[in-house]
């Protein structure tokens, strides 16, 4: 789960979006990615992909792929939702619980590499550790994301990037993938005058 | 979701189905290492118990736990309401210690609703049984575990038998089960039936032996003998007779039919041993459900703060 949710159909932002990346972007930023988790963890042997729900499971699971191409072996995909963990539970409105699957294994003693498909403020990776450690210890931890649009609230990097995105804050950066919206594309959405020069 | 949960009714079909998928995710906690979620730490709930019952208090109170949540738990035996102190009072003193959410059990029916509404408490109320009246958490519990064998509940028949005069789980279970799209038929003595149960909307039936075969789910009631001042059946190896499950009757049902239980048993009165402890009866797992519902229903109202912009 992105930390900004692109908003619902009808919004007056949709209809003026930039396309950032297509679908061909992302399937190669994907491969690299892909090809950099393998190169940093030398092999794919005790990795084990967790998607943040909704969009980083199916990006995961697309990381997955590309590594069982590649190495020839089954890295295990889970899902990771992080809402109970969130420290804005007490400012918003009940946020409905999305699946959470750890692979069978379980991840004791393995690399976890969690996928998600924005990073921004940092903090539903921040709450996404918290979920790791209640899970099991793994032998580390690795975040891997699509788009990383900068403004972090916390001090959270990630490991491997698909595109860095400098945005200004009134943007709405728009992931979609195939597997939930119909198509890939990462768009932005508001007014690009504001842009921050990084 | 209302900022209180005092009847099944003021359930949406919407709202009960976000409290099944949020329990089934609560549920999935039984496996992890660590059985606790941080949503509710730092927030208070009392059980405020002005009527025995064991089983829904621990079971709230393992809910809110999970959750990190602080309880407390105030039963009224022993408690200043032995000396005469009012439900005013009471709920005075809780708003004083300042409970996030108050879990109400009480013998009088309506008295959650008048701690909802009287301006007493700010915290959310939800109902964990009022005498004869709902108990709206048991039917989402039982709700749950149709759920979870039968997925989908429309069109399902579900079959609730015995004491629905004095069963506030009947009631509960006949509204958010129609909400939910399920067929409900109350199957009781003539003494049995209450007033008015036209107006619930369901049907109704003598005759045990012809509608089982027709349900997919058997919900048996216990009989309610200390509400009852009067005879509403001869005996009870009578009602046994034409009312009771035992093994013989449960040879008539469907295969997938699940037969459940809102506890206690009473073993040989309204259901035998042998049915109690067969494969077919969830009712164990009825009990771990419950857990996981009343995670849900407290995570649902109390995650946020945003209480004045909720009204019943």
């Amino acid at each position: 789960m992105s930390p900004e949710p692109a908003r619902p159909a009808g919004d007056p932002g949709q209809s003026d979006g930039r396309t950032v990346l297509d679908d061909t972007d992302i399937a190669r930023a994907l491969t690299r990615i892909s090809h950099e988790i393998l190169e940093r963890n030398k092999g794919a042997r005790d990795l084990v992909l967790l998607g943040i729900p909704s969009r980083g499971v199916p990006l995961a699971e697309r990381v997955a792929s590309r590594i069982a191409s590649v190495e020839g072996y089954d890295v295990p995909v889970g899902s990771l939702d992080v809402t109970m963990y969130r420290d804005d539970l007490r400012l918003k409105p009940a946020r409905p619980l999305l699946p959470t699957e750890i692979p069978s294994g379980g991840i004791d003693g393995r690399t976890v590499v969690l996928v998600d498909d924005v990073l921004f403020s940092g903090r539903t990776i921040r709450a996404a550790l918290d979920a790791l450690t209640e899970i099991g210890r793994p032998a580390a931890v690795r975040l891997a994301v699509l788009v990383d649009r900068g403004h972090r609230e916390l001090p959270i990097r990630a490991d491997f990037v698909g595109k860095n995105l400098p945005t200004s804050l009134v943007e709405r950066v728009r992931v979609t993938v195939a597997e939930i919206d119909g198509t890939d594309a990462v768009t932005i959405e508001g007014t690009p005058a504001e842009r921050s020069p990084a | 979701m209302k900022r209180h949960l005092l009847s099944a009714a003021d359930l949406s079909r919407t709202d009960a189905e976000l409290v099944l998928e949020t329990a089934a995710e609560m549920l999935a906690l039984a496996d992890r290492p660590i059985k606790k979620l941080p949503a509710l730490r730092g927030r208070t709930v009392v059980n405020l118990f002005f009527e025995d019952s064991t089983r829904t208090r621990i079971s709230f109170e393992a809910a809110a736990k999970r959750l990190s949540a602080d309880v407390i738990n105030f039963a009224a035996k022993g408690s200043s309401i032995s000396k005469g102190e009012s439900l005013k009072d009471t709920a005075l003193t809780l708003e004083a210690m300042g409970a996030d959410a108050v879990v109400i059990r009480h013998g009088a029916s309506g008295a959650p609703h008048r701690l909802a509404h009287s301006g007493w408490v700010h915290s959310s109320v939800v109902n964990a049984g009022d005498g004869t009246h709902e108990h709206p958490t048991q039917a989402l519990l039982d709700a749950f575990t149709m759920w979870r064998h039968l997925g989908n509940l429309d069109g399902r028949r579900v079959a609730i038998v015995g004491d629905v005069l004095h069963s506030r789980v009947a009631r509960s279970n006949a509204l958010l089960l129609q909400t939910l799209g399920a067929e409900v038929t109350l199957v009781s003595p003539p003494t049995l039936v209450p007033v008015g149960v036209e107006a619930w909307g369901v049907e109704t039936s003598y005759d045990l032996d012809a509608v089982l075969p027709k349900a997919d789910v058997v919900m048996m009631l216990r009989v309610q003998r200390e509400r009852m001042q009067g005879g509403f059946f001869p005996t009870p190896r009578e009602y046994s007779r034409r009312y009771g499950l035992d093994a013989r009757r449960m040879a008539t049902l469907q295969d997938h039919t699940i037969v459940m239980h809102p506890g206690p048993m009473v073993r040989g009165m309204e259901i035998t041993a042998d049915v109690a402890d067969s494969d077919r009866s969830v009712i164990v797992e009825q009990v771990t459900n419950g857990v996981a519902v009343r995670m849900a229903v407290l995570y649902l109202l109390l995650s946020s703060d945003s209480q004045e912009d909720t009204s019943l």
